[in-house]
């Protein structure tokens, strides 16, 4: 997010907090990540006006108004397309989209693969808890096989989608994977996330506690495994890429699975854009281009 | 009444009915004469059939007319689906090689070209559309300079030789037709006039860059695609970012998020398209972030008729989306209406801080209509409303200030911040919310505030219909009927009139533009002083009637109706007319004599 990104002085926690304290279940792993993009924002210095956090709906979409940003609370799965927009009109902007797996997988799975290969400059912050929350327990694209809910209280039989798998081979230019219980990790990824000129995808283990009793803390502590740690781990490879995000089970690799920065972002590459964001261009059509248009039909 | 002269051009699709189309307007225009042009298609690529009309006079040209001068049918179906409609004086130019002509009326010049002695069409596939024009300009009583200027620009980049090879077909075409065929009586006028000639698709494409539209986005849908295709194509030159969408869901979404961010954003789509964005209106009035979105009617339900007019979405633009909010809708009642009417809705959008819809039809989106350059004006007045777009006393650093997005006004409408400005962060929600957009929905909901915030909302109401001029009735106020009809249908309802006071029944017309505010009052005002009223509208259950009906109470007379995929002629309207004066019938269904 290279374009338009302007400095603050000393901001601070303080700051990033929003007019609302979160309404979260105590323990709720969204929690871990509202800390730690408040605290990559301070690190990064970027003043909050020039900050838009998006949502769809969902408990974690909430999170816009948990921020002292300008924020947008918009419709169920439709946050990707609404940020679209808004980045196109004023590409000065830091844009950064947060929602849940059954908003951004689910009802927006069309939006979620389309503002991937168009690579547009932002950074999605997925809160995967693998269960619909705020609808009380309910199965969800990520969901494991034989996970019971209250929708499929004899066990899933639908096999969960891999977003990492998805993201690679949907074009996008950053991909990685966080837990919420990993802040100085998180926190660092959200930087990269938020830095990387094009689509950044962070898909973050979230624990519903009150929903999902299969994958909680307790399940995913041990099996975490970054990928900053595998020293044969090269994110700029997406083959080798792809084939680390088909890892599941004992050992879940987190981390940086793969960042591209040689292709053009949506905004970089349409010459409408080239003279600067459209919203502070006059609202006029040149007088030559007017006249030209007219005479065209004559 | 005006003199028209109206050419009809039948074909299958790819055989080169748009070609012959274009040099007539081409021609007309250019002798400063009006147009108005129809082509009656189908959903198809190569093949089926396609009837294309272009009626031209000195004076406007409001509809598609009801009769055909010039039949030139380019194969052996569409001579036998046209060729029995025509009427004494019309005549008929075709392929005498390969058309069989059949029996016409009486009075009817049957024009054979014998197209393989005039060309050589091994090498010229299209030679007997051109021969066609050559003959058929003849008789018009055009010099051959005008087309020959206009076919050098056709082919201009074709080369010398094909400029050359197609001026002397054309040239055979106009000389057989000098010696074989009898001219028309009256030779097509000229005046000093030069008009632009355009479909309500570009019409509307151009009032958005008018506006000041930045942003436009869609996904195609026929027949709204032809706003995108001008957008795309002079996207550039207007400064104008266009994207295509995944779906329509994503274009109402992107394109308020545009609009969020502070520029003006646009969407045109069909029925169908329109049918996915419904949620997104909400949100655009719930977050209060204005947007305009084009619905482009066509045959409806469901896929229907895709290349097909109608008049039957208004009760799916008047409900669209769930709960209540503030909305306009408009009709534009022409082509250059198309134009006007964008920058119009886009300064009450902006005002009052919600949805615009327009709701075209595929009759004007793809229609073509000859319209006065000044006409399209590209300096309309501009009304962004309360915008705020800087502070410079604010701190830099913003902290949770005391700016209110959602400011409870005796207007309704609240000063709308846009991001990136210091000092005024706050996030909107679709939610409903206090001042400060804070939430009330989840921890709190709050009787006391969920009441003021809807208030708030639903005072835009009123301001609204204040800022959208009444309807005005047009002809005698005194009428023996009042003809009442909205959008599109303005045309041939003023061409009905005219012919209904030409035989002594005395017609006057009341025509709705703006649907939301209705104007009620005013509407009432007008029809208590009518003798007969009668709805005439493109659909099948008299929308508008009941639409009316539900905001005045009032209850026509009659109705005419048509919902066939066809536009209505005059004709259909004047019979229904009298047949409804004499008691007959109170609802009148017109047959489509032409089958296309």
């Amino acid at each position: 997010m290279a374009v338009g990104v302007q400095r603050a002085n000393q901001l601070t926690m303080a700051d990033m907090k929003g007019r609302v304290d979160p309404d979260w279940c105590p323990g709720c792993g969204d929690f871990g990540v509202l800390a730690a993009v408040q605290k990559a924002l301070i690190e990064l210095q970027i003043p909050n006006h020039n900050v838009v956090t998006i949502s769809g709906i969902g408990c974690s979409s909430n999170f816009p108004g948990y921020m002292n940003t300008y924020g947008m609370h918009t419709l169920h799965g439709r946050a990707l397309a609404v940020a679209t927009g808004l980045k196109l009109a004023n590409h000065g902007l830091t844009v950064l989209v947060t929602g849940g797996d059954g908003d951004g997988f689910g009802i927006g799975g069309n939006h979620f693969v389309h503002s991937m290969r168009r690579n547009v400059d932002l950074l999605y912050v997925v809160m995967d808890n693998q269960i619909y929350g705020l609808t009380t327990g309910q199965t969800s694209p990520t969901s494991r096989v034989g996970m019971k809910t209250k929708s499929m209280p004899f066990g899933n039989i639908e096999a969960p989608i891999n977003p990492i798998s998805l993201a690679l081979a949907a074009g996008a230019t950053f991909v990685a994977r966080a837990y919420s219980g990993e802040q100085k990790h998180l926190t660092e990824l959200i930087k990269q996330g938020i830095e990387h000129p094009g689509f950044s995808f962070l898909d973050v283990f979230s624990p519903c506690v009150t929903y999902n009793h299969d994958n909680t803390y307790q399940w995913f502590r041990p099996r975490v495994k970054k990928l900053e740690d595998d020293s044969a781990h090269d994110p700029t490879n997406w083959l080798t890429a792809m084939e680390k995000s088909l890892l599941w089970g004992d050992e879940i690799p987190i981390g940086k699975f793969f960042e591209r920065t040689d292709v053009p972002t949506l905004h970089g590459a349409e010459p409408v854009l080239d003279d600067g964001p459209l919203i502070h261009r006059g609202l006029r059509v040149p007088t030559d281009a007017a006249r030209s248009f007219v005479e065209e039909l004559m | 009444m005006q003199q028209t002269f109206a050419v009809g051009i039948g074909g299958a699709a790819g055989q080169g009915v748009a070609t012959p189309g274009d040099i007539f307007a081409k021609i007309f225009s250019r002798r400063g004469l009006h147009l108005n042009a129809y082509n009656a298609y189908q959903s198809i690529i190569r093949g089926g059939h396609t009837f294309l009309t272009i009626r031209t006079g000195p004076g406007k040209v409001t509809n598609m007319g009801d009769g055909t001068d010039l039949l030139i049918p380019l194969n052996q179906d569409s001579m036998d689906r046209h060729l029995k409609l025509l009427t004494a004086g019309a005549a008929c130019i075709y392929n005498a090689d390969t058309v069989k002509p059949g029996s016409p009326a009486d009075g009817v010049q049957l024009c054979p070209l014998p197209v393989s002695v005039l060309a050589d069409i091994t090498r010229n596939k299209v030679a007997q559309n051109t021969l066609a024009i050559g003959a058929g300009l003849h008789m018009m009583g055009i010099g051959f300079s005008a087309l020959e200027e206009v076919l050098r620009e056709q082919f201009k980049k074709k080369g010398d030789a094909v400029v050359a090879e197609n001026i002397g077909v054309a040239r055979a075409g106009y000389d057989y037709a000098a010696a074989h065929f009898t001219a028309f009586p009256n030779a097509l006028p000229k005046t000093e006039h030069r008009y632009a000639i355009l479909s309500g698709n570009v019409a509307m494409a151009m009032g958005g860059a008018a506006a000041g539209v930045k942003f436009y986005c869609a996904y195609p849908m026929s027949p709204s695609t032809g706003v995108l295709h001008w957008m795309a194509a002079h996207a550039r030159k207007a400064g104008i970012m266009v994207r295509q969408v995944e779906d329509e869901i994503g274009v109402i979404n992107m394109a308020i998020g545009a609009a969020h961010a502070g520029v003006r954003a646009m969407c045109a789509t069909s029925g169908g398209g329109f049918a996915l964005m419904s949620e997104g209106l909400g949100m655009s009035a719930m977050i209060e972030t204005p947007v305009v979105v084009i619905n482009c009617q066509r045959a409806g339900p469901s896929t229907g008729v895709p290349t097909k007019t109608e008049q039957g979405d208004l009760w799916q633009m008047l409900g669209a989306a769930f709960g209540d909010y503030p909305r306009v809708i408009a009709a534009p009642l022409d082509i250059g209406d198309c134009f006007k009417l964008i920058p119009e809705i886009f300064n009450i959008a902006d005002r009052f801080q919600c949805p615009g819809l327009v709701l075209c039809d595929l009759l004007l989106s793809e229609g073509r209509l000859s319209v006065e350059p000044k006409e399209l004006d590209f300096s309309p007045p501009i009304d962004r409303g309360e915008l705020i777009t800087t502070n410079g006393a604010a701190s830099d650093v913003g902290t949770n200030g005391d700016y209110k997005r959602y400011k409870i006004t005796a207007s309704g409408i609240s000063p709308r911040a846009i991001p990136g400005v210091p000092g005024h962060i706050h996030t909107v929600a679709t939610d409903e919310h206090m001042e400060d957009g804070v939430l009330i929905s989840d921890e709190f909901t709050n009787p006391v505030q969920r009441r003021a915030m809807m208030e708030k909302r639903m005072r835009k109401v009123t301001g609204i219909e204040a800022a959208v001029p009444a309807p005005a009735l047009m002809g005698p106020r005194n009428a023996d009927v009042t003809l009442i009809g909205w959008g599109s249908t303005k045309g041939v309802i003023e061409e009905s009139c005219e012919i209904l006071n030409n035989q002594g029944i005395s017609a006057n017309q009341l025509q709705i533009r703006w649907l939301v505010p209705l104007h009620g009052e005013a509407i009432l005002e007008i029809l208590r002083g009518s003798r007969h009223s009668i709805v005439v509208e493109n659909n099948y259950s008299g929308q508008f009637a009941r639409y009316l009906r539900s905001e005045t109470s009032f209850v026509p007379d009659g109705h005419i109706r048509k919902y066939d995929g066809e536009p209505f002629m005059p004709h259909h309207i004047v019979e229904a007319v009298k047949e409804q004066l004499v008691g007959k019938t109170h609802l009148s269904v017109p047959m489509h004599e032409i089958m296309v």
